[in-house]
């Protein structure tokens, strides 16, 4: 057996060209499967990473997707408003490390205001970063807003700009809050989250400014500033919460979902994040089959390449069988080859994915904030690995028994 | 292996009948004996029928009817795996032309046998076949070309390492197809002289087939394929002295 392999290694060695184009185009089948599946990853784990690090969002009561869609991407409306009592309550809560408040309500050209605190720049994480500034840096008073990356690009601010916002959500509004100006007092650096497409004010600046409206006889109050009283501090929509020991989070998740004082929902980010993949990821499955599809045209290459090559290898066979070989050695040569073959071309596409992952990490990264990680095969990849393999194995069986039947009627004699 | 060497002569064919799928007898020979040892020359023009007398010898085709006896075993009465293992063991084989594989170097084309079959390895008798090879290339002149890749070899010196590779672990029986039709008359000669003093040495039995006669005076005994073969007749009808013979 060791000798037939070698002898297989060394045939394929002789048609180096032809074995080479073989094994390259089973290996670019393997790096596009494998490759795929790195990306897959790659983009799941960019997803989970939109928020890190926070172990409760907390809103009113509603349902899981709405507050994770409203808190984190900016998306649908806020379920309700919560007290600044009750915010102020759970935040002195014993396991309670830090919390950060959200304001929403307000927006400029489409994109989403967020009222916050310097907690939001503090401790707020995606993929294990926090919210760095490409110019300028936090808002510091009530009249300064930071924006977010494609905003910047967008609508082409910079730090110093003047920035009016208007009620309520909507792309086009007619409510403008003209009577308080703000003022960009930095650009936030690309995150590749929702937090690029926002801006970022003080729970301050929205009370002022709200204020001011009203004081010039202004607009119309809709959540969630309605119910709110002059002078004492406005709702707000969500709040962020830090534990101090992380086994705490579900015990706290529970005592806050069953609080009757004012009823709140408390999600677990990652737990939402989740099942909300589990309903937009199954765009995966399309990519996979895909792939599956080119593995089978390299293998069929592979097929006819070891095929078109039987009928100048009828001498050979002869030889073969003159000194000794039987059939079914002849069987297992070609089924080795073409198994070699595949072996060579999985391994070759896993090294050209660790390679391409290698080269081209950091650049994906800073242009599609998705981060590529050199990590080993998981079963799934080892998987598609003994598929092509196995694949391969059994397409030799083709050529093979071509050469099998050839080699019985040729004998000694081929007809050459 | 330590299976009992086996006796009788090296070739006996009785009554064998062979034919192509479905066609007529191509073979038709009452008898034909060839003893241990000795050389013989088998004539007859091209489509006589040689290279299949020659795949019956070798266990690659089975006779219709008929006994083929190598070394007094029945050929016919083996598995197709005994026959395979039967040929590795004990015999040799030399093709007109094209005998190399072509991408294993000298050295690997003339031990392929005793890496294929651990019985003709066991015929070494413990030597290390890279060793035997070297020997015998050495006395079929052609040492210097051991490392060589067989694509730079002339035609006469892969006969030559066709002979080695045929001949490495003494086997009782050669065969030889028409090894000399590629090379000019000068090597030719040459060749015979290595051929049948690396027979000699081996003590193997030589069959050597060609339609060239003028071969024939150097043999011990030369027998013509027509002579023995009667289904040789329809091609001959015309012939007298095939007619005569009858």
């Amino acid at each position: 057996m060791t000798f037939l392999l070698g002898l297989a290694w060394r045939s394929l060695r002789n048609r180096r060209l032809i074995s080479l184009l073989t094994a390259a185009s089973i290996a670019l089948s393997v790096a596009l499967l494998v490759g795929i599946e790195h990306v897959r990853l790659g983009v799941r784990e960019s997803f989970a990473g939109t928020i890190k690090g926070t172990d409760l969002i907390v809103g009113a009561r509603g349902g899981t997707t709405q507050v994770l869609l409203s808190t984190v991407f900016g998306m649908a409306t806020p379920s309700g408003t919560v007290s600044w009592a009750t915010y102020e309550r759970w935040a002195a809560h014993p396991a309670i490390k830090w919390t950060i408040p959200y304001a929403l309500g307000d927006a400029h050209k489409g994109h989403r205001v967020i009222g916050t605190t310097a907690a939001f720049f503090a401790h707020y994480r995606f993929r294990d970063r926090s919210v760095t500034f490409a110019s300028g840096g936090p808002p510091t008073d009530d009249r300064s807003i930071a924006i977010g990356w494609d905003v910047a690009q967008r609508l082409g601010y910079a730090v110093g700009t003047k920035v009016v916002l208007s009620h309520g959500v909507a792309a086009v509004s007619f409510a403008e809050h003209e009577a308080h100006p703000f003022t960009v007092s930095g650009v936030i650096a690309r995150t590749f989250t929702p937090i690029d497409r926002a801006l970022y004010t003080t729970l301050d600046g929205l009370t002022a400014m709200h204020e001011d409206e009203e004081a010039a006889g202004g607009l119309m109050m809709g959540p969630p500033e309605a119910g709110h009283v002059p002078g004492q501090a406005p709702p707000i929509t969500a709040f962020l919460v830090g534990t101090k020991n992380r086994f705490e989070t579900l015990a706290l998740q529970r005592e806050m979902n069953e609080d009757r004082t004012e009823p709140l929902t408390a999600i677990i980010p990652g737990v939402a994040l989740a099942q909300l993949w589990q309903t937009i990821g199954s765009a995966e499955v399309g990519l996979r089959v895909v792939a599956l599809f080119t593995v089978l045209v390299g293998l069929t290459g592979m097929c006819v390449a070891l095929y078109a090559s039987l009928e100048a290898r009828r001498r050979e066979m002869a030889i073969l069988r003159a000194v000794g070989a039987g059939p079914r050695t002849i069987v297992a040569l070609l089924v080795l080859e073409s198994a070699l073959l595949a072996v060579l071309g999985a391994a070759a596409g896993v090294a050209i994915v660790y390679a391409g992952i290698a080269l081209a990490a950091g650049a994906v990264e800073a242009r599609f904030g998705l981060a590529l990680t050199l990590r080993p095969l998981g079963a799934l990849e080892w998987g598609y690995l003994a598929l092509v393999v196995g694949a391969g194995t059994l397409v030799g069986l083709l050529p093979a028994w071509r050469a099998y039947r050839t080699s019985l009627t040729d004998g000694l004699a081929p007809k050459v | 292996m330590t299976a009992p060497a086996p006796a009788g002569p090296a070739v006996a064919l009785r009554d064998v009948r062979f034919a192509y799928r479905g066609g007529r007898d191509v073979l038709d020979i009452p008898a034909l004996d060839v003893a241990r040892g000795e050389r013989l020359f088998l004539h007859g023009p091209s489509g006589s029928g040689k290279t299949t007398l020659l795949g019956l010898l070798a266990g690659v085709l089975l006779p219709r009817a008929g006994t083929v006896a190598v070394l007094g075993q029945r050929l016919e009465t083996m598995g197709s795996a005994a026959r395979d293992h039967f040929r590795a063991e004990h015999l040799g084989y030399v093709f007109q032309m094209f005998n190399l594989i072509p991408y294993l170097s000298v050295r690997d084309n003339i031990t392929l046998p005793c890496r294929l079959s651990g019985a003709r390895r066991a015929r070494l008798g413990g030597a290390d076949p890279d060793v035997e090879a070297g020997l015998l290339a050495e006395r079929l002149e052609i040492a210097g070309l051991l490392a060589s890749p067989v694509t730079e070899l002339s035609v006469g010196q892969q006969q030559r390492v066709a002979v080695a590779r045929a001949l490495l672990g003494r086997p009782e029986l050669v065969v030889c197809d028409e090894p000399t039709s590629a090379l000019d008359a000068d090597r030719r000669d040459r060749f015979l002289e290595l051929l049948f003093a690396r027979c000699a040495d081996a003590g193997s039995a030589l069959i050597f087939v060609s339609h060239d006669l003028s071969l024939a005076a150097r043999f011990a005994r030369t027998v013509a394929l027509r002579e023995v073969n009667r289904a040789a007749a329809p091609a001959a009808a015309g012939d007298p002295e095939a007619v005569a013979a009858r």
